[in-house]
């Protein structure tokens, strides 16, 4: 089994069965000029040698052609986060080429080579330095061929655009196509790469508008759902009422007695087509399944006690020190307990596919983060080689974690299949809360202690299925010890629904309950919790970020609860720090929870595109009070209660702060880290700690609703 | 059960003999191809299907296309005129007032509808009237600067 560190969870662990041969590729393209690169290059970039990797997690092609185009092609995708904009910026400086010379081909599984998937933030902080080394090789490539080409040595050309010219006599150049055309040359990354220093960056560090945007004002831009094939019928698919029912029986005569209906059965699976959706929608309905179901005595108010039940695979994920020594230097101890629902994904665009045999090949058109694995597992299902099923990701309506496990695609592939004819299935909002992999229900549980002098003396935490992402923590404490109480979603029988990766997975749960205690103690020892916090920690970004964050923000020192309304949350996430401060305002006799502002300050090394990382960071902030305040799963046993958003609160516009900031330290000597997910982690904390300041009650549970903080309220 | 039903289309008059029943939203993406109009809920929550009956937004998942008989729809597709992006188009564009794009087509043209009515509404007036179109990747922030934008602009236009 192969462990994927990103997302502590195994993925794929087949090995691959085919991979694009690059000779044939670069002919069928029409030739030019090709550097491949891998995840395996990762360790050259550094100096050190290759991995001995048989199937790198990421692959990807680039090639100058005779046309002076350069094309890009990687299994990454493009999802709303914008790599399609910054991946070209760092082409283009490394290149020496105009950024609108610059082509990307993604999530194409004939196109482009294998990978792993989209998640984990991998894209600018791995799949970026690599693609700037292939960038940094190809010029060197390239003016090689230009000093033979004009005769004149290495060190006396220079490029811009494509061009290498002479230094001293501008009339002697040559283009990067010229120097292409006619060839097939194939190389890999070889060496630690000479890359731009940030003064030579010219597109680097620039804020770049999205480059997909005119498609996507305008209607054009084309989902997996937004394409037609001829004689191509919608899918309707029964779905038992539980996750732990069973089909027993099936009366599909009067859904076969509409005009233009097909029912298809195939085991437990049993769908409708027509080729009106309104038409399947209607069979679907009078298809009647008859099922048994034993439902744990399971909802979400007794899912907690559940799941601390079941959490008995205990890992340490660090430790120091002694805790019965820091329990005796504690003069005040903490103990304390957090809970958290699930959460769901719920993309405005459900999960979707439209597929068709063309010869004896799948075309899948998908909404997937993770197109390859999923051929892997069309190829085999259907029993057919992965050249025989072709995945391709257009545009996605969000993923957030949740499409990287492909139940759409699977159900789709079977049903064309079964019928060899074009088919649509786009699952319903019911079938999306249902089916999702949903952040999981989580605790945990603090021990903490200070001392007189308001220093951290003892910290001893248990978490319960959130998983160990984010749960270390960083403070100055003598003695500490935090262990995972589950494997990283928790065992799957543990749970009511499928579990997955929610947006920084755990570290949600882990940065709430954390944060959540720190201001306890703060609060108890007198302190204000800035104070409280720089005194406690040596790491400088912590500090540089919280400093910076308190700044902008205006923050003075108070001892909590102040009054004002104010909240601090930290932590650092895909190798990003964060420091965030937000302002809330509590309405007492109902209990809603206006944020005001948030100031989020980053220490995310270089900064691609800082107009594209300042904007993940105001969408993890705007997406992160939903499950901060609202987002609240509601089931009953395997039965999934939410089914659309008339139940399910995420944000809306009025939920949005006035006045979000975006800092971000300017790092740009140091290697790229995350900005998809960081700042999202905070939310919990900084909003928990904000009513506590407002208010002095405490809240332990997420999300916060009206009505937990008037519970709240009532208890202070 | 079908019926011959006439509407205007983005500008120009359609008409087609289905069953008046079907939900207008899938009439527009299956028998006009216009698949800017999304599908996200189906029950009329989060307005990625919003469309505008004689400038009115509307969920076209929930109404019938016998519904619109008649009417003026306009989809996203029809909101550019001579080529020429619409100020609203161009806002969001500027703004950055999307990334996934999914609720995109939505906003537009429930915002369209906003201005229409309202030609400088307040801040409060663009977060109440745009309330119910959900975005997931967060960008309302974006959108209400665009939103902002675009009222200038259409009102700069309208003085020339």
């Amino acid at each position: 089994m192969k462990t994927n560190k990103y997302m502590g969870e195994n993925i794929n662990d087949d090995p691959i069965t085919r991979d694009l041969d690059r000779r044939d590729f670069l002919k069928r393209m029409g030739g030019g000029l090709l550097i491949t690169f891998s995840m395996s290059d990762y360790p050259v970039l550094f100096g050190g040698k290759l991995l001995e990797d048989e199937k790198p997690g990421m692959n990807a092609y680039l090639r100058i052609a005779e046309d002076d185009r350069v094309s890009l092609y990687t299994g990454k995708i493009e999802m709303g986060q914008g790599p399609i904009t910054s991946l070209g910026q760092m082409l283009a400086d490394e290149l020496d080429v105009h950024y609108d010379s610059i082509d990307i081909f993604m999530g194409d599984t004939d196109l482009c080579p294998w990978d792993e998937g989209t998640y984990g933030s991998l894209t600018t902080r791995v799949f970026g330095p690599l693609l700037r080394a292939a960038g940094a090789e190809a010029r060197a490539t390239l003016l090689e061929m230009a000093a033979e080409y004009l005769s004149i040595p290495v060190d006396q050309l220079e490029v811009r655009d494509g061009i290498v010219t002479a230094k001293d006599d501008k009339e002697k150049k040559v283009s990067y196509g010229t120097l292409t055309s006619g060839k097939e040359i194939i190389k890999k990354l070889e060496k630690k790469p000479v890359l731009k220093k940030p003064s030579e960056f010219r597109y680097m560090g620039q804020s770049m508008l999205r480059i997909d945007a005119e498609e996507k004002v305008t209607g054009k831009a084309r989902y997996s759902g937004d394409i037609q094939l001829p004689g191509m019928r919608y899918a309707r698919i029964l779905r038992g009422p539980s996750h732990f029912s069973k089909l027993i029986s099936v009366d599909t005569s009067a859904a076969e007695s509409m005009d233009g209906v097909e029912v298809v059965r195939d085991g437990d699976l049993v769908a409708v087509l027509h080729e009106l959706p309104d038409m399947a929608d209607i069979a679907i309905y009078k298809v009647k399944g008859e099922y048994e179901t034993k439902d744990p005595d399971v909802n979400d108010q007794s899912i907690f006690e559940h799941l601390v039940k079941n959490g008995t695979n205990k890992r340490i994920i660090d430790e120091g020190g002694d805790l019965e020594v820091g329990l005796k230097s504690s003069s005040q101890v903490f103990e304390m307990e957090y809970l958290d629902n699930y959460v769901a994904h719920a993309p405005i665009e459900n999960h979707t596919a439209t597929a068709m045999m063309e010869d004896d090949v799948m075309k899948i058109w998908a909404s997937t983060q993770t197109p390859y694995p999923a051929r892997t597992d069309v190829a085999e299902m259907l029993g057919v080689p992965e050249e025989k099923v072709h995945i391709m990701q257009i545009f996605l309506g969000g993923g957030f974690g949740g499409k990287i496990y492909n139940q759409q695609i699977l159900e789709v592939a079977k049903l064309v299949k079964l019928t060899d004819t074009p088919i649509q299935l786009a699952w319903t909002r019911r079938e999306e809360f249902s089916y999702d992999r949903l952040r999981p229900a989580a605790v945990v549980k603090i021990k903490s202690g200070i001392n007189d002098k308001g220093q951290i003396t003892l910290w001893d935490y248990d978490v319960f299925f959130a998983g160990s992402r984010g749960s270390k923590q960083y403070y100055e404490v003598p003695n500490h010890k935090t262990v995972s109480s589950s494997t990283e979603r928790g065992e799957p029988d543990a749970h009511m629904f499928y579990t997955g990766a929610w947006r920084a997975p755990g570290h949600n749960t882990n940065t709430f309950a954390r944060e959540s205690q720190i201001e306890i103690m703060a609060a108890a020892a007198g302190i204000d919790p800035l104070e409280f916090r720089l005194r406690q920690l040596k790491d400088a970004k912590y500090i540089n970020v919280l400093k910076m964050a308190a700044e902008k923000f205006g923050w003075t020192p108070a001892k909590g609860p102040s009054g004002r309304g104010y909240g601090i949350a930290c932590g650092t996430d895909t190798g990003t720090t964060v420091g965030m401060m937000a302002e809330v305002e509590v309405d007492k006799t109902t209990g809603h929870v206006q944020v005001k502002r948030v100031v989020v300050a980053m220490d995310m090394g270089l900064v691609v595109n800082p107009q594209g990382a300042t904007i993940q960071a105001e969408g993890c902030i705007i997406m992160g009070l939903g499950y901060a305040l609202g987002e609240d799963i509601k089931f009953e046993g395997g039965k999934m209660l939410t089914r659309n958003f008339d139940t399910y609160d995420i944000t809306r516009f009025s939920w949005t702060p006035e006045k979000i900031e975006v800092l971000l330290v300017d790092a740009q000597d140091e290697p790229p880290h995350g900005g998809g997910e960081p700042p999202i982690i905070c939310m919990g904390g900084v909003v928990a700690n904000a009513i506590f300041d407002a208010t002095g009650a405490r809240l332990y549970q997420m999300p916060m609703t009206p009505e937990r903080v008037l519970d709240a309220m009532a208890k202070t | 059960m079908t019926e011959k039903i006439q509407f205007n289309l983005n500008g120009k008059p359609v008409d087609l003999t289905v069953d008046p029943d079907l939900t207008l939203m899938w009439v527009l993406r299956t028998n006009f191809g216009l698949t800017g109009t999304k599908f996200g809920c189906g029950l009329g929550f989060c307005g990625s299907c919003t469309v505008l009956m004689d400038n009115e937004p509307v969920r076209s998942c929930m109404l019938t296309v016998g519904d619109v008989g008649g009417q003026k729809i306009l989809t996203i597709e029809g909101l550019a005129r001579n080529g020429s992006l619409h100020p609203i188009q161009k806002a969001f564009m500027k703004h950055d007032a999307l990334q996934c794009g999914y609720c995109t087509p939505g906003m537009i043209l429930n915002a369209y509808g906003l201005l229409l009515k309202n030609p400088e509404p307040s801040t409060n007036e663009i977060i109440t009237a745009m309330e119910d179109n959900l975005c997931r990747c967060g960008t309302y922030n974006r959108i209400i600067e665009a939103i902002q934008t675009a009222s200038k602009e259409m009102k700069r236009e309208d003085a020339i």
